[in-house]
């Protein structure tokens, strides 16, 4: 049985195209059988009479009201139908009026609503405000105006991470979206390279490379040059990475920065060990500590950078599956590498390539004095001590021939429930102790025992140094190390990679450093529509892509007026 | 500390009330009877108040033609004395809940539209419309201005007042959504909404007219008068402001009124007080032998519909008008997208068919108005500068932004923002 409900509005006159239309829309709803929205003429009254279409509020209607009515398969549906009148009244096409340059971001927002981004370039002191305008609108921002504080850049960033949205700059040159450029852009071929730059010229240089050697790019992330200093943190680059890491599409990384800050640099570093894809870096004066190291390629230069990277898309290398690192025998809180060496030299190496891993390592000798611990006798966090260093041998043999101080520290440290892995190395050869695995061996098997009794596991790994025609046998001393489960390599840059490793794993500290909604990868791929406002030159050239823009006449806000400006700041806060 | 308000809410509250307000003509009735508070030495002019002394021209003019036509002097010299000895008081329409083109003038004696909010049962007015040319309410005031004024009190008002009584009143909301697809803004240009508003009550009026002289006079007047609609169409946006009116927290304007010396606003939050300034000039197109030096500076009340989202801000429902703008009905549109950018609303009743039938910009907010750097635009008639000529031409002005800069202030210091 067919319900029929009504909806009489005193007073609302529609023209009647318009409720014919509307009607229609009705009509297309669930359960809907017929809808009728009318003047509440006489003749209009007689037409749903004939088609039973009316109630007693229907027939009682006035000439000046507006009478909607529908019948449906249930009251409910009948209910619903009239629920959504009002939406259905509002609702108009958003098609753009090209002619119109509107003087809001909001309007050209609803000018253009499949825009996902917004370009900046007006004056510095006002690119804050519009960016931040923009984020709230959720959008993307190109933001190419300089002048703009760190402490803008990192409020803007940090609002962007909470939305899931990029904020490129500011003094952001250069960004090539689903092969379209903004800002200063080149016309690169698509192909499977993602590149993420801290450097506008420098994403410009790596990508006209790998388009000159034949292959292409699916996205040329710009983040800003200060994206990777010290207070910024890298907010823009870690999201732009992590879109390319799940961007199915890209099957190389290029990571390409201006001179970063070391401790930004090594951050990123170890968030792109995750990726499941080879990643290749180029960071300026960054020396590389390697060619390969798992899924990182390290390039000398962007030349190099591009031409490893369209190799490495051109000949698919295995990322191999990260080895087993058995992380679930550790305990919760054991997360410190401790480093006991005898040699000088062996100990700055381990400073140099932990800190891609782990990020500051402390030392009594260390590369960068800011690096110093405090007390050479206790370790703090990652440490690395040298105990050949002069303060420790004064009176005293050097540890190369004497165990018994490296012996009582490597106990001493193997009680500290965050020390995770100790690292020692074993240096033989004329000169040195003549069998120092056999003093060595029983002291990591009591370390390891305590540890275990306490309930942790103690990871100690060895660099042994020396030949097999040494007087202590290198096989020799290697096979009595291993025996009471030492990790043992003849290489120092394997062990203290090895290391590295397992404290990147252990390191939950990485996840929640800077947490941020991922970017949704849609809004990269998605035809891009912009918004532009500023320099006119950035709309027109995407017009020349055939990009739908809306270009925004941008005045100061209050004219720049400050009280003014101030009074509407403030309202805002409410 | 702030005053807790939520100007959003208070912001949708106001422009709810604009759109829900029903105004309904209902009557014509003499001003002394039924504006709560007018008395005989009482008279209204337009705009914010203003001292004898400092009125401009028109309404000079007009305060002169009333005197005359109350009988209270027989020629400008005496009624120019009686004026200015102080015995006369004077107010704005809009404090008295009128609203009165150009000079504005309502005097006691004076027949008045009467229309009432379906809803709240409150009543607006304003007075009877003399047609174009040399009229009262330009600042003329001839002989033949005060005998047509006698002859609208006379016959064209108890005429009219009878039809309107027999149709049991007349929706103003649905004649201006009518009108507005049919080429009018509903300010500058209100020639379909006169022809409706003659062609609804001719019938009535025929019926209930005195005699047939009177019906055919009256019918005849109404219809060769395109602003025949002016009046009653004015007390019904009034009707609609005054819903919105004292909102706490609100930003939107609930009035803006001129006198040729100043510009007034009121804003809803910040209840009856005015917010002035000097009344701008006019961008006009002028009348055979007319410039822009005879030009009185803005006035009148009627920017009442602007304020309610008609008018200018329509202005891309009426192409016909953009002589007044130099140019193309490229510019009328661009009008109405201008003033979105200083609205908080969009009109469920009033829509545009060019824009895809999208509601007219409704409820200007003074913190779009100050951040955007755009005021108002307004339709308008362009009155002479002296008393006693009449209108020379009509065109378009902006609001001054001090209004909206002195209004914001004031709301930042009541709610300690």
């Amino acid at each position: 049985m067919s319900v029929i409900v009504s909806d009489i509005r005193k007073g609302a006159y529609y023209d009647s195209a318009f409720l014919m239309k509307l009607q229609r829309s009705l009509t297309e709803l669930q359960g809907v059988e017929d809808a009728g929205v009318v003047m509440g003429t006489e003749e209009n009254k007689e037409i749903l009479k004939h088609i039973e279409l009316v109630d007693k509020q229907v027939l009682d209607a006035n000439p000046d009201d507006l009478v909607i009515v529908v019948r449906a398969a249930t009251g409910n549906e009948a209910e619903e139908a009239l629920g959504q009148v009002d939406e259905l009244l509002v609702k108009r096409s958003t098609e753009m009026d090209k002619n119109y340059r509107p003087k809001s971001l909001d309007t050209a927002s609803k000018m253009l609503p499949g825009a996902s981004w917004t370009l900046v370039s007006v004056a510095g002191r006002f690119a804050a405000n519009v960016a931040r305008e923009s984020l709230k609108l959720g959008k993307h921002v190109f933001l190419f105006s300089d002048n703009v504080s760190v402490e803008d850049e990192i409020s803007l960033k940090k609002e962007a991470a909470e939305k899931g949205l990029l904020v490129m700059g500011p003094d952001c040159g250069t960004a090539m979206i689903n092969g379209i450029g903004l800002g200063f852009a080149n016309k690169i071929r698509k192909g499977p390279i993602g590149v993420i730059a801290a450097a506008g010229t420098g994403l410009q240089q790596v990508t006209t490379r790998i388009h000159q050697l034949g292959s292409g790019i699916t996205h040329g992330i710009g983040t800003g040059g200060r994206d990777l200093k010290e207070a910024v943190g890298a907010m823009t680059f870690l999201m732009g990475l992590d879109a390319l890491a799940r961007d199915p599409e890209t099957k190389v990384i290029v990571m390409v920065s201006k001179p970063p800050a070391p401790s930004v640099a090594e951050k990123v570093i170890k968030k792109a060990r995750l990726i499941n894809k080879p990643v290749v870096v180029n960071f300026i004066a960054r020396k590389p500590t390697a060619r390969q190291d798992g899924n990182l390629w390290f390039a000398t230069g962007m030349d190099d950078a591009a031409a490893l990277a369209v190799e490495l898309a051109k000949n698919p290398p295995e990322v191999k599956p990260a080895v087993d690192l058995k992380l679930e025998r550790f305990a919760e809180g054991q997360k410190y590498f401790r480093g006991l060496f005898s040699g000088g030299t062996l100990a700055y190496e381990a400073q140099f390539l932990l800190e891609e891993y782990v990020g500051r390592v402390w030392a009594n000798a260390p590369i960068n004095k800011e690096n110093k611990l405090k007390d050479s006798l206790k370790s703090e966090e990652h440490s690395i001590v040298d105990l050949g260093e002069d303060e420790f041998t004064v009176g005293r043999l050097h540890p190369m021939m004497d165990n018994e101080m490296r012996i009582r520290r490597l106990l001493e440290e193997g009680k500290d429930p965050e020390v995770a892995v100790i690292m020692l190395d074993v240096v033989i050869g004329y000169g040195s102790h003549p069998d120092p695995a056999s003093e060595l061996a029983p002291a990591i098997a009591k370390a390891k025992a305590e540890a275990e009794k306490a309930g942790r596991f103690l990871e100690v790994v060895v660099v042994a140094t020396g030949t097999d025609l040494d007087p202590q046998n290198l096989d020799n001393q290697i096979d009595q190390l291993r025996k009471v489960g030492a990790w043992v390599s003849s290489s120092n840059e394997e062990v203290v990679r090895y290391a590295g490793r397992i404290l990147m794993g252990l390191d939950k500290k990485v996840d929640s450093e800077f947490t941020f909604t991922p970017v949704n990868l849609e809004t990269l791929k998605n035809e891009l529509q912009a918004l532009n406002i500023g320099l006119d030159s950035f709309a027109e050239n995407l017009e020349d892509q055939e990009i739908q823009v809306v270009q925004v006449d941008f005045k100061p806000p209050a004219g720049g007026n400050e009280k003014m400006a101030s009074i509407l700041e403030r309202m805002k806060k409410n | 500390m702030m005053t807790n308000i939520n100007i959003e809410q208070a912001n949708q509250k106001a422009i709810d009330e604009f759109m829900n307000a029903r105004p309904i003509l209902v009557g014509v009735e003499k001003a002394v009877d039924v504006i709560p508070g007018m008395h005989k030495n009482l008279y209204l002019h337009a705009g914010p108040p203003c001292s004898w002394e400092r009125m401009s021209g028109p309404v000079k003019g007009g305060m002169i033609g009333a005197i005359i036509f109350e009988g209270r002097a027989k020629n400008a010299e005496e009624a120019e004395s009686i004026l200015s000895s102080g015995k006369i008081e004077f107010a704005p329409c809009n404090d008295y809940d009128a609203s009165g083109p150009m000079a504005g003038i309502i005097s006691p004696s004076m027949m008045v539209f009467v229309v009432e909010d379906k809803n709240s049962g409150y009543k607006t007015f304003s007075g009877m419309n003399e047609g174009r040319g040399k009229v009262l309410r330009m600042g003329a005031y001839s002989e033949e201005v005060i005998e047509r004024m006698l002859w609208l009190n006379n016959v064209l008002a108890p005429t009219v007042d009878a039809a309107l009584k027999a149709m049991n009143g007349l929706d103003i909301r649905t004649l201006l959504a009518k009108a507005l697809h049919m080429g009018d803004d509903g300010h500058n240009r209100l020639d379909a909404a006169s022809l409706l508003f003659t062609n609804l009550l001719a019938p009535h009026i025929i019926r209930t007219a005195k005699n047939s002289t009177d019906a055919a006079d009256v019918v005849k007047f109404l219809g060769e008068n395109a602003l025949a609609v002016l009046n009653p169409v004015m007390a019904g946006c009034k009707t609609m402001a005054n819903a919105a009116q004292n909102i706490e927290g609100s930003t939107i304007v609930t009035l803006m009124a001129r006198n040729g010396t100043d510009w007034g606003i009121k804003v809803s939050g910040m209840g009856n007080q005015w917010f002035t300034a000097p009344a701008p000039v006019v961008k006009a197109l002028y009348f055979p032998g007319f410039t822009e030096k005879d030009a009185c500076l803005d006035i009148g009340d009627s920017v009442i519909m602007e304020t309610v989202g008609i008018g200018g801000f329509a202005m891309a429902t009426a192409p016909a008008l953009v002589t007044f703008i130099g140019g193309t009905p490229r510019d009328a549109i661009n009008t109405t997208l201008d003033m979105y950018e200083i609205t908080y609303g969009e009109h469920k009743n009033f829509t545009i068919p060019f824009l895809d039938f999208r509601g007219t910009p409704t409820g200007i907010d003074i913190r779009k108005v100050i951040e955007k750097g755009i005021t108002p635009r307004v339709n308008t008639g362009v009155a002479h500068k002296d008393p006693g000529i009449g209108q020379v031409g009509a065109g378009v002005v902006s609001a001054p932004m001090k209004l909206f800069e002195d209004a914001l202030v004031a709301f930042a210091e009541k709610y300690d923002i």
